[in-house]
């Protein structure tokens, strides 16, 4: 099979490989002593010179021989590459929510977590004005002032509570909502906290059964609440508050951390917290929403200066 | 594309590869730590608040 003006052009256009494979024959040429081989040689060459351009095709396809379909290809190619990267891109993106952003809430939870215990060992003694502000809507915007602690998520779970629910201050930690009362204060004490990634809070905020406790530390005081609803049950609901444990609502429903949950405008006898986070995981169509109640009056830390002394934390 | 950067990267297919790499580690470090912290607020994966 002798070669053609195709294959000529096809070797001249395929560059590298096709000069190699020419050499090879040539080799083959010097070397072999009976014509058949040499032949037979140059024939399986050719053959192999077709499969290699119509196997380079696709990657390098001869742009002398049809500009116009070359330049299809290259767009087709382009789009291809295109959409390839894009989709790896998606997939980092995934990444970086889901497992990335926890290192570093992590480290600003560690640096939030040290700041807050030094501000509160250096906290002047009682009758001295204290140097957090004792007004919780003084607290700056990003500032740590609480830590929460749910026994139910496991021993070590402690996350520092910041002021504000700005995209930012949830880039530390959870976030209190500035329009909403202070813990252990009559009203609806109310926090907004990550699902998936940002270290995760409130991944499993789904599974607080009614009476699990939720614990606030502050400076001077614990304040221990317990999720409304009937304890050891099931049932999220109990009569004595207005809303039920736990609900799932639409993003707009802003009642939900009214002074009165769902009651807007009435004024508020009993000391409620509730906790927000987006539902299902990985989307923000809703929001899974958990309220408790204050259980018992705050702890005093004079009294209490451990985690472990609080009967709530206890035994987790 | 990736040809032509195949194509343009000095050394031999084991250097290339090495150096597709560390060309693939900066492209994601700078997607990490400048474009998905920029983006994701805009995206409706992560709002926890009510509004």
């Amino acid at each position: 099979m002798p070669a053609s003006d195709d294959d000529d052009q096809i070797e001249s256009e395929v560059g590298p490989t096709a000069d190699s494979a020419t050499d090879d024959a040539a080799e083959s040429i010097e070397d072999g002593s009976d014509y058949d081989v040499v032949d037979s040689a140059l024939q399986s060459d050719t053959l192999d010179d077709d499969e290699r351009s119509a196997a380079l095709a696709g990657r390098r396809p001869p742009a002398a021989a049809n500009p116009q379909n070359d330049t299809g290809r290259m767009i087709i190619r382009g789009i291809g590459q295109t959409l390839l990267t894009l989709g790896v891109v998606v997939l980092l993106f995934i990444v970086y929510e889901a497992w990335f952003t926890n290192f570093t809430t992590g480290q600003k939870q560690n640096a939030l977590n040290s700041q807050l215990h030094k501000e509160w060992k250096d906290a002047p003694a009682v009758g001295e004005p204290s140097k957090q502000p004792t007004n919780i809507t003084d607290i700056p915007i990003g500032d740590a002032f609480a830590i929460l602690r749910i026994p139910a998520f496991g021993a070590d779970y402690a996350k520092v509570i910041v002021q504000g629910t700005t995209d930012a201050a949830l880039e530390k930690g959870p976030g209190h909502y500035t329009d909403t009362v202070g813990p252990g204060e009559v009203g609806n004490f109310s926090v907004a906290g990550h699902r998936v990634g940002k270290g995760s809070p409130f991944l499993n905020l789904d599974k607080l059964t009614p009476g699990a406790a939720i614990v606030f530390e502050t400076q001077s005081s614990w304040y221990v609440y317990r999720v409304i609803g009937k304890a050891g049950s099931d049932d999220f609901v109990d009569p004595a508050y207005p809303v039920s444990g736990q609900s799932i609502v639409k993003p707009e429903d802003i009642a939900v951390i009214a002074p009165v949950p769902t009651q807007p405008g009435k004024t508020p006898t009993q000391k409620l917290l509730t906790l927000t986070t987006c539902n299902p995981k990985f989307s923000a169509s809703q929001r899974l929403i958990v309220h408790a109640f204050l259980d018992g009056a705050p702890l005093p830390k004079a009294q209490y200066p451990n985690p472990s002394d609080v009967p709530a934390l206890k035994g987790s | 594309m990736y040809t032509w950067l195949w194509r343009h990267l000095p050394g031999g297919v084991a250097i290339k590869s090495v150096e597709c790499l560390i060309l693939f580690l900066a492209v994601t470090a700078v997607l990490f730590f400048f474009i998905f912290p920029w983006i994701e607020p805009h995206l409706p994966f992560n709002q926890v608040t009510m509004n």
